[in-house]
C-alpha cells in the first residue's frame, strides 16, 4: 500500500521536524548558552543559573509552544472536517475571543494581580462561558450552521466587551497591558502555566482525536454520515467541547494566536490525500512545528524588543489566507 | 421476509403535516419505486425511516423496532443514498467507496481483506474501479453518481434506500442503474428508490408506491398503479400508457386541462 506508506512517511517527517524545532526552541534565547551545555543543564539538578534558565524559562516555553501549536492544528483540522468548510478555524466558535475577554477583565479589575494564575483562570472561565452559550443556542439537533452563527455572535459580543474595557480603562498602563496580552505571546511562561493548561489541552485532544472516522464519513455530508451510523449529536458535542477545552486553555496561557489553525490543515491536506482522519495527527504535528518555529523566530528577529508571537503568525498567515480566497474563487469560476 | 415495515407514520415539518398516516411494508427481493409529485412526502418518508426527522407511528427494520436501534445497527440494515451528491474533499474514489464499510468496523479496527473485497466488488459493479485513484471531486456528474452508489453498495445492507438516484444520469447510465437495482433485488436485497421519471419507474420497478399529499394513493404492480385516470388525478397530466418490448411504456403528453 503506497498510500499508507506515504502517509507514514509524512507523519515521520513531521515528527522529526517537530523534535528539531523543539530542540531549537530550547537552545535559542537572549542568554547565549552552547547547545551541549544547555542540554546538560536541562537535566542537571545543580541549581546553577544556566540550569534555572533552561528548566524554568525555556523548557516551559518550548512545551507550551509544542502543545498550543498542536492544539491549534488539531482543532482547526477537526472544525474544517466537521463543518465541511475549508475556511473554518478554532476562533470560529467564539472561544478565543471569550477567553480574551476573561483575561482582559482580570487585568482590568486587578484580579490578575492577586495571584499568578488569576489571569489564565479568568480566561478559561471566559472560554467555558462561551461554549456553554454556543451549545445551548445550537441545541442537540441544531447542526453546524447554528453553531457557526452562535459562535460569530459570541465572538462579536466578546470583542465589543473587550473594547469597552479598553475604553473605560482607568490608566494607560492597564490598557497597554491588555493590548500586549491580546497580541499573544509565550514569553515568561512558567511550568505553572504548563500544569494549568496541559490537562485541559490533553482532554480536548482526546475528544477531538476520537472524531477521525466520523469526519471521514462527513465527507459525504451529514445525512450520508448519519445513515452510516455516525451519531451527529455526539460529533457536535465532542467537536465543540474538545475545541473549547484545548483552545480555551491555549488562549488562557498564551493569548490569541491566529491563523495557525486555519493555515496548517490547508498546507497538509494534499499530503495526506485529503482524508480528514489522516489530517488530524498530521495537522497537530504541523501546528506544533509552525508555532515552535514562529516562537523561535520572534526571539531571533528582534531579541531586544521581543516581537509578539500572535503578530508574527498573523503577518504570515493573513497573506496566506488571501491567497486561499483567491484560489477558492478561481476554482469556483 | 419483511425488511421494513412502516405503520401509521405521521410527520410534521414546521407545524405543517407532511406525512398523514402512512403504512407500507417492504420485503426482500422487491425493487420498489417511490413516486409522487413534488412535496408528496417521498424524501420525508425516507428520512424518517432513517431516523433523521421526528415522527409518530411505528417503524420496524428487519423485524425490530427502529426506535430501539442504535445508529450503527440501523446502518447495518439500511444503506442510504441521499439526493445531495456534494463531496467535501478531493479524496480518492477508493477511499470514498471504502467509507461504506464504516458501520461494519470495530471502534478502532482498520478495514480488512473481506472489506476490501466487498468494496472492490461494488466498484466493479458500478464500473468505477478504473479510476479508483482519482480524486472524487474531479469526476463528471455521472461518474460521481456511480461512485456514490458504489459507496452505498459497499455498505452491503439488506435494504437500500435511494433518493432520486437516477437524476442527472444519461439514458444508458439510468438503465444500467435500474438493472443494478433489479439485480440487487433478485439477489435478495430490498431496494426503495424515489423517482420522478415515471417511464423508467414503470419499466424497471417490481412495485410502485404512489404518494400524494402525505398518504399512499396506490401501491402495487406498475401497470396497476399507473392508470391514465390516476395520473390525471395525482399528477394532473395526460399520459400515453402502453406496451413495448415486453414491458410497460409511459410518456407524459400534456397537462390536464382544469
Amino acid at each position: 500500500m503506497s498510500d499508507v506508506a506515504r502517509y507514514r512517511l509524512v507523519l515521520a517527517l513531521l515528527s522529526a521536524l517537530t523534535l528539531m524545532l523543539f530542540a531549537a526552541s530550547l537552545t535559542v534565547g537572549p542568554a547565549a548558552i552552547a547547545f551541549g551545555a544547555s542540554v546538560k543543564a536541562l537535566f542537571s539538578s545543580s541549581g546553577s543559573a544556566i540550569a534555572l534558565i533552561m528548566q524554568e524559562i525555556r523548557l516551559p516555553r518550548a512545551i507550551l509552544g509544542l502543545m498550543i501549536g498542536a492544539t491549534l492544528g488539531l482543532s482547526g483540522a477537526v472544525l474544517q472536517g466537521w463543518l465541511r468548510n475549508p475556511l473554518a478555524e478554532p476562533a470560529l466558535l467564539g472561544v478565543s475571543a471569550s477567553a480574551s475577554l476573561g483575561a482582559v477583565l482580570a487585568i482590568y479589575t486587578g484580579f490578575s494581580a492577586l495571584f499568578p494564575l488569576g489571569l489564565p483562570l479568568a480566561a478559561l472561565a471566559g472560554a467555558v462561558a462561551a461554549v456553554l452559550v454556543v451549545q445551548a443556542m445550537a441545541g442537540l439537533r441544531g447542526g453546524a450552521l447554528t453553531v457557526i452563527l452562535a459562535g460569530i455572535a459570541i465572538s462579536s459580543l466578546a470583542s465589543a466587551m473587550t473594547a469597552l474595557a479598553l475604553n473605560l480603562s482607568p490608566n494607560p498602563f492597564a490598557a497597554l497591558e491588555i493590548m500586549f496580552w491580546m497580541l499573544g505571546s509565550l514569553t515568561d511562561r512558567s511550568m505553572t502555566h504548563v500544569w494549568l493548561a496541559g490537562p485541559f489541552m490533553l482532554v480536548g485532544w482526546a475528544m477531538l482525536a476520537s472524531l477521525g472516522r466520523a469526519l471521514d464519513a462527513l465527507t459525504l455530508g451529514s445525512d450520508a454520515a448519519a445513515s452510516m451510523g455516525v451519531d451527529m449529536r455526539r460529533v457536535q458535542f465532542l467537536a465543540v467541547f474538545g475545541t473549547a477545552a484545548s483552545v480555551g486553555a491555549a488562549t488562557a496561557v498564551a493569548g490569541v494566536i491566529g491563523f495557525v489553525g486555519l493555515v496548517v490543515p490547508h498546507m497538509l491536506r494534499p499530503l495526506v490525500g485529503s482524508r480528514p482522519s489522516r489530517l488530524l495527527p498530521a495537522s497537530a504535528l504541523g501546528g506544533a512545528c509552525v508555532l515552535l518555529a514562529a516562537d523561535t523566530l520572534v526571539r531571533v528577529i528582534a531579541p531586544e524588543r521581543e516581537l509578539k508571537l500572535g503578530v508574527l503568525t498573523a503577518i504570515v498567515g493573513a497573506p496566506f489566507f488571501l491567497w486561499l480566497v483567491y484560489k477558492t474563487r478561481r476554482q469556483m469560476l | 421476509m419483511s425488511l421494513l415495515s412502516v405503520n401509521d407514520l405521521k410527520v410534521s415539518l414546521g407545524g405543517k403535516p407532511v406525512l398523514k398516516g402512512l403504512s407500507l411494508d417492504i420485503s426482500a427481493g422487491e425493487f420498489v419505486g417511490l413516486i409522487g409529485p413534488n412535496g408528496a412526502g417521498k424524501s420525508t418518508l425516507l428520512r424518517s425511516v432513517l431516523g433523521f426527522v421526528a415522527h409518530q407511528g411505528g417503524v420496524s427494520i428487519g423485524g425490530r423496532d427502529a426506535s430501539a436501534m442504535m445508529a450503527r445497527e440501523r446502518a447495518q440494515q439500511i444503506a442510504y443514498l441521499p439526493q445531495e451528491r456534494d463531496i467535501a474533499w478531493p479524496v480518492s474514489v477508493e477511499m470514498l467507496v471504502m467509507l461504506g464499510r464504516f458501520p461494519h468496523l470495530g471502534a478502532f479496527a482498520a478495514p480488512g481483506e473481506a472489506d476490501r473485497a466487498i468494496a472492490d466488488a461494488a466498484m466493479r459493479r458500478m464500473e468505477v474501479d478504473g479510476f479508483r485513484d482519482r480524486p472524487a471531486t474531479a469526476l463528471s456528474g455521472g461518474e460521481r453518481a456511480r461512485v456514490l452508489i458504489a459507496r452505498a453498495l459497499a455498505q452491503d445492507a439488506p435494504l437500500l434506500l435511494a433518493d432520486e438516484p437516477a437524476a442527472g444520469l444519461d439514458p444508458s447510465h439510468q438503465i444500467t442503474l435500474m438493472r443494478t437495482f433489479a439485480a440487487l433485488a433478485a439477489e435478495g436485497h430490498g431496494v426503495v428508490a424515489s423517482m420522478h421519471d415515471l417511464g423508467i419507474a414503470a419499466r424497471w420497478c417490481s412495485r410502485l408506491i404512489l404518494l400524494d399529499q402525505g398518504i399512499v394513493v396506490a401501491d402495487g404492480a406498475p401497470r396497476a398503479v399507473l392508470t391514465p385516470e390516476r395520473l390525471r388525478a395525482v399528477y394532473r397530466i395526460e399520459a400515453f400508457v402502453g406496451e413495448a418490448g415486453g414491458g410497460p411504456v409511459l410518456l407524459p403528453l400534456d397537462i390536464t386541462a382544469s
